[in-house]
């Protein structure tokens, strides 16, 4: 969409990031770890390679973007809100009585959401529907997935893969937050879903590995994803679970608890302190 | 006796209707898992290939594509047997149709127990329990051929999530060609003054023959068709409640979530008056023929009558 180079990207990131310590400290509940691992996947699409506009969010040509791991919903606010479809300052209603920043991303509240989710597994089905649309209306829009690791292990996943390579959907990109924790614990330790390459690979999908924190990886490779023709296309990002704060990062107590005010004031103290 | 005279299946009068509904909307795209012969989504299948697709055995997948194709301006109808599309979709519904407010048809055939030789695992008692309680569906269930193709009109015209259920055996003919219908408003096919019989689906007819039994005994009972549990009739319901005071709700549904208990929580506010139910019990059917199962199951002319006669005891109390 705009023309920003890698650094100011990350500085934007980066900002996110901000936007979400204070977010869940002021909601006093939420999930940091999976919305700082799936932060510089946000903002790759929505400050440079989703073509949207704030101001149309119904723009019928936009991409469509799902978050399917609904619980990263205030890294997704954060980059609505930086990208302009509401004022930075209503972020803090977050999770808060009337506030269209629920819980868990709720289309009916909130331009920008196509969909709403919170219940694991069902974005990719939502957008192999939306990219049937495309292919119907002969439109030129790409349709992105947001999935995470935990929802590999849902059933409808596969259901979805299996149709989506079978059909020959492209202008279907899924990238997979994959930062290796799911509520309980390691995905290793509740039901690992490795070799995950392989896995997609062997459904079909033209299948990408990359560092789900490298800015410039991260373009480069939706912008090469936009490429492939007739199969749909997963992007494996490792990523780090509550990256770019020390103490949340690989650390699962940040996955559904909020940080104190005080982790909070470290957190952004740390935050300011990254040069780009 | 009223004559039994056999109209379509009401899966049938669906199948053609889509075809009719497809030669005029462009928007119209059917989808179905694996089961397009049963539910007769084939019809539409073959004269639009390229509206159509079935997804192969999975209903949950094949709820979220309709979902993202409702999200783009897609009018999806989605069908399969209710218990399978129900159960299987059933959180899918929940998520990506009813709280993402979408526009998607859900037609389930092979509803109630007169399915038949197929046997418990392809029979639902539970479809209009689960769907009633999802925010923002209207339910429906058309009581015969002609009922069900305007009701598909409705609903396709209609904009917003709505599940209908069709049932497989042929059901005998109740309206005449071109009776309008309107989501949400009842049918009061006849008007009596000692009670209401208050039915759905293929028990409508049934109804209507008890009608004519209880009539021979000198009682009159109005009849109604609820062709749409949700949003239900009130109105119409609390008029004949008041008229008549008494009711015998009857659907070919687990006793427990379909119109019986619409209907008591209704009465209960606007008109509490002695009702009885003809319904299945807490219990799963068999296999056997559809009117065998009917009969087994407690479903038939005779049941509503009988049930009839001890609401109207406890009236004169």
């Amino acid at each position: 969409m705009q023309a920003l180079q890698t650094e100011e990207l990350c500085r934007i990131a980066n900002e996110m990031r901000k936007d979400i310590i204070r977010m869940l400290a002021e909601a006093a509940s939420g999930h940091p770890g999976g919305s700082l691992s799936v932060t510089d996947i946000l903002a790759a699409l929505y400050f440079k390679t989703a073509r949207h506009d704030p101001n149309n969010p119904n723009w019928p040509d936009r991409d469509r973007i799902i978050l399917s791991k609904g619980h990263a919903a205030p890294a997704l606010y954060s980059a609505l809100a930086r990208s302009g479809y509401f004022p930075v300052d209503q972020l803090m209603t977050l999770r808060k009585l009337n506030s269209p920043l629920q819980g868990h991303p709720d289309r009916r509240r909130l331009a920008g959401i196509e969909i709403s989710t919170g219940s694991l597994g069902q974005g990719l089905s939502v957008g192999i529907g939306m990219a049937l649309a495309r292919r119907l209306d002969q439109k030129n829009y790409w349709t992105y997935v947001i999935t995470s690791d935990g929802e590999m292990n849902e059933g409808q996943t596969w259901e979805a893969a299996s149709f989506a390579s079978f059909h020959k959907m492209d202008h279907l990109i899924a990238i997979m937050d994959y930062n290796k924790f799911q509520l309980d614990g390691a995905v290793k330790e509740v039901l690992d879903m490795e070799p995950m390459v392989d896995k997609w690979k062997s459904f079909g999908w033209y299948t990408f590995e990359i560092d789900g924190h490298n800015m410039e990886g991260i373009v480069k490779t939706i912008e090469l994803a936009k490429t492939i023709k007739n199969a749909p296309v997963m992007i494996i990002a490792h990523t780090i679970k509550g990256k770019g704060v020390s103490f949340m990062e690989g650390n699962n107590h940040f996955h559904g608890v909020a940080p104190t005010k005080e982790e909070a004031e470290r957190a952004l103290k740390e935050l300011d302190s990254h040069k780009f | 006796m009223r004559e039994r005279k056999m109209g379509l299946a009401t899966r049938d009068a669906y199948g053609k209707t889509l075809v009719e509904l497809g030669r005029k909307n462009r928007d119209i795209f059917v989808m179905d898992a694996d089961l397009a012969k049963s539910t007769k989504t084939d019809f539409f299948a073959k004269e639009f290939p390229d509206r159509f697709i079935n997804v192969g055995i999975a209903e949950a997948n094949l709820v979220g594509i309709a979902a993202g194709l409702a999200a783009c301006g897609k009018i999806p109808f989605i069908s399969s047997f209710a218990c399978f599309l129900i159960c299987k979709g059933y959180e899918q519904f929940r998520m990506s149709v009813a709280f993402s407010e979408l526009n998607v048809k859900v037609v389930v055939s092979h509803g109630g127990i007169s399915v038949g030789e197929d046997g418990a695992s392809q029979q639902s008692t539970e479809d209009f329990a689960l769907m009633l309680s999802l925010p923002k569906f209207v339910v429906m269930n058309p009581s015969d051929e002609v009922s069900a193709r305007a009701l598909v009109e409705q609903a396709a015209k209609y904009q917003g999530p709505v599940f209908m259920r069709t049932g497989r055996p042929k059901y005998p003919v109740i309206y005449h060609e071109g009776t309008q219908f309107e989501i949400g408003k009842g049918m009061l096919l006849r008007e009596g003054a000692d009670l209401t019989i208050v039915a759905t689906g293929i028990l409508v007819f049934e109804a209507l023959m008890a009608s004519d039994i209880l009539a021979e005994r000198g009682i009159s009972a109005s009849v109604i068709d609820i062709h749409t549990l949700k949003p239900i009739d009130r109105e119409l319901l609390r008029q004949q409640a008041e008229k008549t005071g008494a009711m015998v709700c009857c659907e070919e549904h687990s006793i427990y979530g379909g119109l019986g208990s619409v209907v008591a929580s209704v009465m209960a506010e606007e008109c509490p008056v002695p009702i009885a139910y003809v319904a299945v019990q807490d219990t799963f059917a068999e296999s056997g023929r559809p009117d065998e199962l009917i009969q087994k199951y407690g479903l038939t002319a005779a049941n509503i009558v009988q049930t009839a006669e001890k609401v109207l005891s406890r009236k004169h109390k």
